[in-house]
């Protein structure tokens, strides 16, 4: 037994509480994670907007699950920066050598980025009701909502690490969530896929992003949500799993 | 339970071989042990092995074979024992950026299952101890090197450990923030009995702090022992005798008369200057002034010095340290 269950709460909890001090000393994190999908939304909502046809009459309301997909995206790359550097800079080592429940150094970081990501996606959800975005969803569909984008983060948070575990440069840490940010593109984030080319179509409609979009909007205008919101958990629980035992096993051989 | 003595050994180290991928093999075989309360030093050029040893020792890294324990726990089969008896200062500083000096050890202090008002004094207390009052409350990003290191042993010893390991204390730091930390070192032996494994490239910082020494060379044992035996082994001291006047005439036959006592090996006059190569020189001292002052011969002063350790470690490693 490397230790006990009383132990692991208690090394999260101080773990927890450094990871979330580093995100509110510089607030750059969440300002940056917050400031490419609202520029995104802006251009979208703005410029393209009104060249765009959805079918919905409000483009910002088709928007926002996407650009809260982008923003967690960006903020799990942050993720994989922190562990990085503790990893560069010997924290790592030094926590080693302490007598801590060791999945805990890894625990704090995931925590860190469910809060700072959800912090990120209540400040997008404010900025785009003040451009019009407007809800007729109850409580239990924001529920849904934030379950979806929840899981969704633990998800890329537990990629994010196996990336900050395994990067040599602080640069590379971050690359991998580059196409994630993008994914949304190639999606019904921003137009319906019905007017793609039928390969992007094809990868459109597949992939795991989709769905989880679809859920979102479907659940932020209190429609029925079909079969997608099963597909979106299966997809996330999935890469969380596999993305978790993943980790792990990289996190042991260091 | 046994009564323990003063000589039992507080870490015992058999054997250890360790290869890296790659096949480099950083270990080879490598044993020695630590007395309780003593001041353990291994001096070795890069890449000896310094490292992988203090690694292996806490828990950090795993030997192919071969066995240590520390305070008689197996450190393969029981690491989280081990992890609560030590102290840890290694070689790379574990310091949090974006914390100040007082968080970190606050956050060490957590870790290691303190808290409230025991672990604020304690945090106080090393923070005077290792005077880092000024720098306590600053980002560390905005610390020097000696801060840095400071603040590396603090946290290292905030659960008064009773082993501690210090990898390169005190490497890239000032004379000053050297001494400073010679000081606090020394301290941490004498008067609480901590047991203290030191690596060094500096042979002054072993000379002044270790009470033994393993000179380690590609992963292996050279020499072991007090750093004084290390050096009575090469050609004993040096005695420096500064004569009162040039006594150029009679010079010759001092040469002849001190070569043939006991315990001279050497001796050579330069006009006011006598350089004696002795075995042991404070044993051998009274009977030189003995048979100056019988040849009317008056001395103004007299200075016994050690061989240094650069010589042990030059004949061993057959390198030189680059300081
Ligand atoms: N993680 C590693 N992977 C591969 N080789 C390693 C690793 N760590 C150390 N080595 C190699 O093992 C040997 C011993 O390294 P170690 O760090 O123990 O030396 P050292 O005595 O501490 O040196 P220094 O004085 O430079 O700190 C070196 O050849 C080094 O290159
Ligand atoms: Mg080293």
């Amino acid at each position: 037994m490397e230790s006990t269950s009383k132990n692991f709460f208690k090394d999260l909890s101080v773990m927890f509480g450094r990871s979330m001090r580093h995100i509110f000393r510089s607030m750059d994190t969440i300002n940056t994670v917050c400031i490419t999908p609202i520029a995104m939304m802006l251009l979208f909502v703005y410029v393209f907007g009104g060249a765009i046809e959805t079918g919905t009459e409000n483009y910002v309301n088709y928007l926002l699950p996407g650009i809260l997909l982008m923003a967690i995206g960006s903020g799990i790359a942050y993720v994989a920066y922190r562990l990085f550097t503790d990893k560069q800079r010997g924290i790592f080592e030094r926590f080693h050598s302490m007598p801590i429940a060791r999945s805990t150094v890894l625990w704090g970081h995931v925590l860190t980025s469910l809060i700072s990501n959800g912090i990120s996606v209540v400040v997008i959800i404010l900025v785009a009701l003040l451009m019009g975005f407007r809800s007729s969803a109850g409580i239990l569909e924001w529920l849904g909502v934030f379950g979806i984008l929840g899981i969704f983060t633990l998800a890329l948070t537990w990629i994010a690490v196996i990336a900050g575990l395994a990067a040599n440069t602080p640069d590379g840490a971050g690359a991998f969530a580059y196409p994630i940010v993008f994914l949304p593109f190639i999606s019904s984030a921003f137009v319906p896929t019905d007017t793609m080319p039928k390969v992007v179509r094809a990868f459109a409609e597949n992939q795991p992003v989709t769905p989880i979009i679809e859920a979102i909007r479907n659940l932020l205008a209190n429609q029925p949500v079909g079969n997608d919101i099963w597909v979106a958990l299966a997809w996330c629980l999935t890469i969380t799993v596999v993305a978790y035992l993943f980790a792990m096993r990289v996190y042991k051989k260091i | 339970m046994l009564l323990k003595n003063q000589n039992t050994f507080a870490i015992e180290v058999n054997n250890l071989v360790k290869t890296y991928k790659g096949g480099i093999k950083a270990l080879d075989g490598l044993t020695f042990n630590i007395r309780s309360g003593s001041i353990y030093g291994l001096l070795g050029p890069n890449g000896a092995g310094k490292s992988t040893t203090v690694k292996i020792l806490t828990t950090l890294s795993k030997p192919d074979s071969g066995e240590a324990n520390v305070l008689g726990i197996d450190v393969l089969s029981q690491p989280d024992k081990i992890r609560r008896i030590i102290g840890c200062v290694s070689q790379k500083s574990g310091v949090c950026y974006d914390s100040t000096g007082r968080e970190n050890l606050i956050l060490q202090g957590q870790l290691y299952g303190m808290g409230g008002k025991y672990l604020k004094e304690r945090v106080d207390e090393l923070i005077n101890i290792l005077k880092l009052e000024e720098a306590a409350n600053r980002s560390t990003l905005t610390y020097s090197g000696g801060m840095l290191r400071k603040l590396d042993i603090a946290m290292g010893i905030i659960h008064n450990p009773q082993i501690l390991f210090l990898d390169e204390p005190t490497t890239g730091l000032d004379p000053e923030a050297r001494a400073t930390l010679w000081e606090i070192i020394l301290n941490l032996s004498k008067q609480e009995q901590v047991t203290i494994l030191l690596t060094s490239h500096y042979l002054d910082e072993i000379d002044r702090l270790a009470d033994r020494v393993a000179i380690i060379d590609q992963g292996k044992v050279i020499i072991e022992g007090s750093p004084r035996e290390l050096k009575d082994k090469l050609a004993g001291d040096v005695i420096k005798i500064e004569l009162l006047k040039n006594y150029s005439n009679s010079i010759f036959h001092v040469e002849d008369v001190l070569k043939k006592q006991e315990g001279v090996i050497e001796v050579k006059i330069k006009s006011k200057e006598l350089q004696l190569q002795v075995s042991r020189g404070a044993s051998i001292l009274p009977n030189i002034l003995q048979v100056l002052q019988s040849l009317s011969i008056e001395v103004a002063s007299v200075e016994i010095i050690p061989p240094s350790l650069d010589v042990v470690y030059l004949k061993y490693t057959g390198k030189r340290i680059e300081a």
